[in-house]
Parts: C-alpha cells; structure tokens; sequence
C-alpha cells in the first residue's frame, strides 16, 4: 500500500508544566478528509500546530509521505514542512486591504522567488475554475464579496502547493449557507488538487458530513477512531457516546438520548490515572481507575482505548454513505 | 389570554450615516408573553443583535428607534435610552456570547456576583449577598462552589464561565433573560450542558427568554416560538414545531435546507446547500420582497411588498406566495 500522506507517530506535545498530546498517533490518507473532535483543551489545536511546524515535538515523528522530518536535511525538512499549510480560521482577516487581488495572489509565489509564468498561470486558472474571474484581478478586498475574499485567501493558501491542509475551525462563526459555500469549495479543491485534510471542528454536524474518517480526542490522547458514519452510528467509547449525543438537533426524537457530561474536562496537568475519562465516564468500573486501556484497532479500522466498550451495535448504514 | 410580558410593534431603528441613512431594523414586531422563551434567527446582518440592543437601550447615540407601540410588563415604553437602562440589570438581564465581556478581569468571581445584586436588594446585607450568590452558582451547575467564588475569571474554563454569566444574570431575577448567541463560543459537550441549565431554570422560574441565534438547533431546543428575520424585517413567525416542521417562508426553507444532519442518508461528493447571493445593505433596500434577489420562487408581484398572511396554527409569514 501507497504511504500515508501524513504520519504522526508516537507524537508528544508538552508546554512548560503539561503535557498537551500525549503519544499520539495518527494517519492521513492521500485524498481523505479526517475529521478531529474532542472537548476544549483536549490538544486538537496543539496537534495541528506541531503538524504544521509551529510547536515542536517533544517526543515522536512526523512523516510526510513516508520521509520522516526528523531525519531529512535542512532544506528538505523545509520543503516537506511546506506540503502541510495551514488554514487560518479566519482567513479573510489576513487579506491586506491595500493589495489589489492580483498583489495578494502573487504574493506568496514572489516571497519563495517562485513567481514564473507558469507558476502565475497556475493559480489564474485555479481562480478561474473556483469562480474568480480575471476581471475581480485588479480589485481591493473590500470590493469583494465575502464568498469572493474567501476564494482568495484560500487560493493564497493554495499558492504553496500544498499535499495537506490543516484547518482548525474553518467554519466556527459562519452563518450555516456560508459555512456550506466554504466546505462545498474545499471539497472541489481537494478533488481537482488531490489534497488531503485535517479538519478540526466543535461542529459535529460538519464533521459527520464532511469527513471520510473521524478521529476522537480526550485529554490528549486519541479514545476511538474509524470511518465517519460507522462512528457515528455506532460510537464504540463511552466518551464519543456522550460527546456525539451532546449535539443540538432540530429532531425531538434524538434529544432523548443525550448524555450530559458532568464537570469538566481535567487539568492535562493532572490527569486521571488509569483511564483519563474515569472521573466522568457513566459506565466506569473498579479497574478503569488503576489500569489505562491501550488503544485497539479491529479489521474494520475501527480502534478504541475502553476496557468496556459498547457493544459493537450493527450499525445500519445507508447504501449512499457505506458507498 | 393574559397580558404579555413584552409587546412591539413596528420597531425601526436607523443609522444616519455621512451621505445615506442606513434602515437596520424595518417593522418588527416582538410579543414574549411571560414565562415564554422567543427564538431569533436569521444569518448575520439580520438585525437580531440590533433587536436586543434596542431593548436594553444599548444603541449607540446616532441610533434613531422608533416605535407603534412598546410595552413592557404592562407599562408603555418608548424604548429611549432612560427607560432601558433602567430596565437593564433589574428588570432585564442579558447574557452576551462572550462571557468575559461581562466579566472584570480585577475582580473575584464572588465579589461581582454580590456586587450585581446591589441594585435590585440595596438592603441586604454582604453575607446575605454572598450567600444568595453561592446558591444560585451550584445551581447552574458550577461545583465546589465556596472555593470558587474566590476565584478570578480567568481561572474558569470557557463552560463554567458562560455559568457564573448565566448566574449573574439570573441573580436579579429579571423577567426577561436576553441571550445573545450564548453557546457560540463553546464546545458540543459544554454548550448542551449550558442548554440543560437554561432549560431548567425556564421550568423552574417564570421568567421570559429571548434566545438571540443562528444555530437553529438550540432554538430547536430552548424556545417556544421562533421569529425568523431577513435584512431587518421579521419574514415568518409561528411556533417552533409548526416553523421548523413546515416553514412557509421561502427564506425560512432556503435556512433550514442547508442545516446539516450528519445521521440522514447523503452522497459526500454531493454539494452542501446553500444560499446564493447575500442579505442587501441596509442602506439600499429594495422596494418589495426584501428576500426577492434571492428567492427562487420570486414572480412579478414581488416588486410590491408582499402581504402578511396567516396560517392558523399561530404562524405568520410575509410573501406573495399562498401556502403551498
Ligand atoms: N502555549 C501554551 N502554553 C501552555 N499551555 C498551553 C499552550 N497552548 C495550549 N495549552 C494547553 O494545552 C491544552 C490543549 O490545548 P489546545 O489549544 O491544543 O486545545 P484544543 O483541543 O485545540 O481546544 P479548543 O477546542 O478550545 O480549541 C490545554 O490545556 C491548553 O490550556
Ligand atoms: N452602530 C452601527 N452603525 C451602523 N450600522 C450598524 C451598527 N450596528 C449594526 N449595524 C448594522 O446593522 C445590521 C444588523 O446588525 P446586527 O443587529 O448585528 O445583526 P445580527 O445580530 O443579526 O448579525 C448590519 O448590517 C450591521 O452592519
Ligand atoms: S475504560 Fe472504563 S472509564 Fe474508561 S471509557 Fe472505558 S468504561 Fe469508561
Ligand atoms: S414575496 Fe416573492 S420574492 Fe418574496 S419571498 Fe415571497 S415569493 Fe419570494
Ligand atoms: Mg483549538
Ligand atoms: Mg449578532
């Protein structure tokens, strides 16, 4: 099998006196969208930073496309470290607003000494395909639309030529339609450009429609994995039972289900022995507050760290999303 | 029926700018009758946060409000700016998307939740304050409450902060609890925590709500009724159930389509819905439908202001459209 376009092996993640992400491990597949949840203060946010260059690993490897960083030169490292871009949760606000369209594209293309004709022509027609015409090449980002100014700053992002996008709330703020201007778009990039992504998200909903697999967090670590809908449908951990089931939905009939957590989520200063969720997990048990599950993965690419999982309920999938 | 809690109607509220006056709100009409929780929602720009402002008299001078008639709690208002301050803090209490905007960085968590009630019980004494405040904070759910009262705000979790905010609003026991966007900053788990205690408190105390939002899920869950606004104008109105069940309105359907449900059957390579085109700028608007260069069901007659009709389950909705 090809490599994983992004390996993320064993990785640590330690600000002064904690421990953000601890012994990590994750996996992006060339062309997949892989969604990442968990609690405030979890290290989603911790996890994308380290992937993108901006926090370094205490501990564990990062791998682009089979290279491990680590080991490369210099100036291969820069070159792999360029393939990640990150994209900004509000990247209309990082537009200048004295630069024509035309300045703002071709400037990161002038700041890598990489701007030819060939290069230029290839983000023209990669603006063009996304609804930028030439014509919007000599306005302001105050003469755009907000849709508009969107297309930029990702084509800006694009300009890298990038393999992988780690996106860290895109949609937080965003009214609903924007928000599916903005994933609609993404998913046309990723298709033309083959691009992979981590997309990080409070909004369940965006996840469960966007993402191909689904990665869990709890107190930095990874609790459960596996294909969206099958994690959906049928959570495996008590932590992703009570974090899906906390959605708000337009539906009464799923409102029953909801599991409140209570309290809130421990200091990654002092985590829970054992298994972290124990203090706040509705099914714990004698053993979860001495022994810490390890993380299982099936034949399915389902993993899940519990002692006591739920009963892999069979989980009745619609033809068009197992498709 | 008894006598609502609040009732507007016709509210308008513009910004004169240098060279054009800019119409942010245009004919609203609100009633929460008491013990009622009011939803509103719409995409930003629609004036929700303009509506709330408006009753808490939080609109900045250059605001021009005017109104058919505004009463509140029985007695006509004009909605100036005395009146609603008075209102804010005793009568009326808001809690903001943000909760440290409503919180002073200087100062402990227990100092403010005392100081709030000065106002509303100038006899009472400090202890008895304190005491008052300790209650209602385990009450929205904030544990090992004798300590934390000595805490400062940045020393709270994003959750339990929004909790000491929602606290704080509730230890005035206003009539009207205005919520603005109040779980926007927060995450699935901590954001239905949040509902729960809202939820609870509505059953258990007879104040009014008006729950200030574009995520229609909450709405879903915390209101009774929901007002749906477009470019300042409210389009349609009814129930919940009968508005998110059988929306009438074009925008209303258009809002609702592109709500995502991660559970029902969908192609990942199909296109997310979305609404073409954007809310007009409040200085321009059109004449007729408000919505037309946007609707997909626009004809000739949207060139007039569409009638308001009813629907008789308590619904109302502005469009030339009958009930299809
Ligand atoms: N620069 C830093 N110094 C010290 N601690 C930090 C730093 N950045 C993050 N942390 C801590 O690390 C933990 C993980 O934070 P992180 O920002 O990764 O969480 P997150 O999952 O992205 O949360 P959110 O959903 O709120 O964005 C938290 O306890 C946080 O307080
Ligand atoms: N102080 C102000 N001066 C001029 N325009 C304003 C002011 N405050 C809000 N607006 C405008 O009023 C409209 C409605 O804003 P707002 O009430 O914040 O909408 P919402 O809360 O629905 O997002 C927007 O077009 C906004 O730009
Ligand atoms: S290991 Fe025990 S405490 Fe941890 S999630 Fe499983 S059942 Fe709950
Ligand atoms: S009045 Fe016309 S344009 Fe307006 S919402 Fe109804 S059908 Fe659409
Ligand atoms: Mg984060
Ligand atoms: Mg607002």
């Amino acid at each position: 099998m090809a490599h994983p376009v992004l390996t993320l092996d064993n990785a640590v993640v330690r600000y002064d006196r904690l421990t953000a992400v601890d012994n990590i491990s994750l996996e992006l597949r060339r062309g997949e969208t892989l969604g990442l949840i968990g609690e405030s203060g979890c290290g989603k946010s911790s996890i994308a930073r380290a992937i993108v260059g901006l926090q370094p690993l205490a501990e564990g490897t990062l791998a682009v496309e089979g290279e491990t960083l680590k080991d490369a030169s210099r100036q291969r490292r820069l070159i792999l470290q360029r393939r990640i871009q990150l994209l900004f949760q509000d990247p209309v606000a990082s537009l200048s607003p004295r630069l024509t369209v035309r300045a703002l594209l071709s400037e990161p293309l002038k700041i890598r000494n990489a701007f030819t004709a060939e290069n230029w022509g290839r983000i023209v027609a990669l603006a063009e395909s996304i609804g930028l015409g030439e014509q919007l090449l000599s306005r302001y980002p105050h003469q755009l639309s907000g849709g508009q100014a969107r297309r930029v700053a990702l084509i800006r992002v694009l300009a890298a030529e990038p393999s992988i996008i780690v996106a860290d709330e895109p949609t937080a703020g965003l009214d609903i339609s924007v928000q599916g201007d903005l994933l609609n778009l993404l998913r046309a990039l990723k298709d033309h450009l083959g691009l992979s992504y981590l997309l990080i998200s409070h909004n369940l909903n965006v996840i469960g429609r966007v993402a191909d697999r689904v990665a869990v967090m709890y107190l930095g670590r990874i609790v459960e994995s596996g294909p969206t809908a099958a994690l959906f449908r049928g959570p495996a951990h008590p932590y992703t039972q009570a974090l899906l089931s906390a959605n708000l939905t337009l539906d009464p009939s799923r409102r029953h289900e909801r599991i409140v957590l209570s309290g809130e989520l421990p200091s990654p200063a002092h985590p829970p022995a054992g298994c972290r969720f124990h203090s706040r997990c509705p099914l714990v048990q004698p053993k979860c507050a001495t022994e810490a599950p390890a993380l299982r993965t099936d034949e399915d690419g389902r993993a899940v760290a519990c002692h006591f999982p739920l009963a892999a309920r069979p989980a009745v999938i619609p033809q068009a999303i197992a498709g | 029926m008894t006598q609502a809690l609040l009732a507007i109607e016709d509210l308008h509220v513009s910004y004169r700018g240098h060279d054009s006056t800019a119409h942010i709100l245009d004919g609203v009409d609100i009633t929460i009758g008491r013990g009622q929780s009011v939803g509103l929602v719409g995409e930003s720009g629609s004036g929700k946060s303009t509506v709330a402002f408006a009753l808490l008299g939080l609109l900045g001078d250059n605001a021009e409000v005017s109104t058919r008639r505004a009463a509140f709690d029985g007695r006509e208002t004009s909605l100036g700016m005395d009146e609603a301050t008075a209102l804010r803090g005793t009568d009326i209490a808001m809690i903001f998307q943000d909760p440290m905007t409503a919180l002073n960085p200087m100062f402990t968590i227990g100092t403010q939740l005392v100081d709030i009630q000065r106002r509303r019980f100038p006899r009472q004494s400090r202890r008895s304050l304190w005491a008052r405040a300790e209650t209602m904070l385990a009450d929205v759910g904030v544990p090992d409450v004798a300590a934390r009262m000595h805490r400062y705000p940045h020393e709270f979790s994003g959750g339990m902060r929004q909790r000491v905010v929602i606290a704080m609003a509730l230890l005035v026991e206003p009539k009207l609890l205005i919520a603005d966007e109040p779980t926007t900053a927060l995450d699935a788990t901590i954001e239905a925590q949040v509902v729960e205690v809202l939820d609870r408190l509505r059953q258990r105390t007879s104040a009014s709500m008006l729950v200030v939002s574009h995520s229609m899920g909450l709405i879903a869950e915390l209101c009774d009724s929901v007002i749906v606004m477009y470019a300042g104008t409210v389009v349609e109105h009814g129930p919940v159930h009968v508005v998110f069940s059988r929306p009438r309105h074009p925008y209303t359907r258009a809002l609702l389509a592109c709500e995502i449900d991660p559970y029902a059957a969908f192609d990942l390579s199909q296109d997310l819905a979305t609404i073409p085109g954007t809310v007009p700028d409040p200085a321009f608007r059109p004449q007729g439908c408000i919505f037309a260069s946007r609707c997909p069901a626009r004809h000739d007659r949207c060139s007039e202001r569409p009638p308001r009709r009813q629907t008789g389950e308590g619904r109302t909705y502005s469009c030339w459209q009958e009930a299809a």
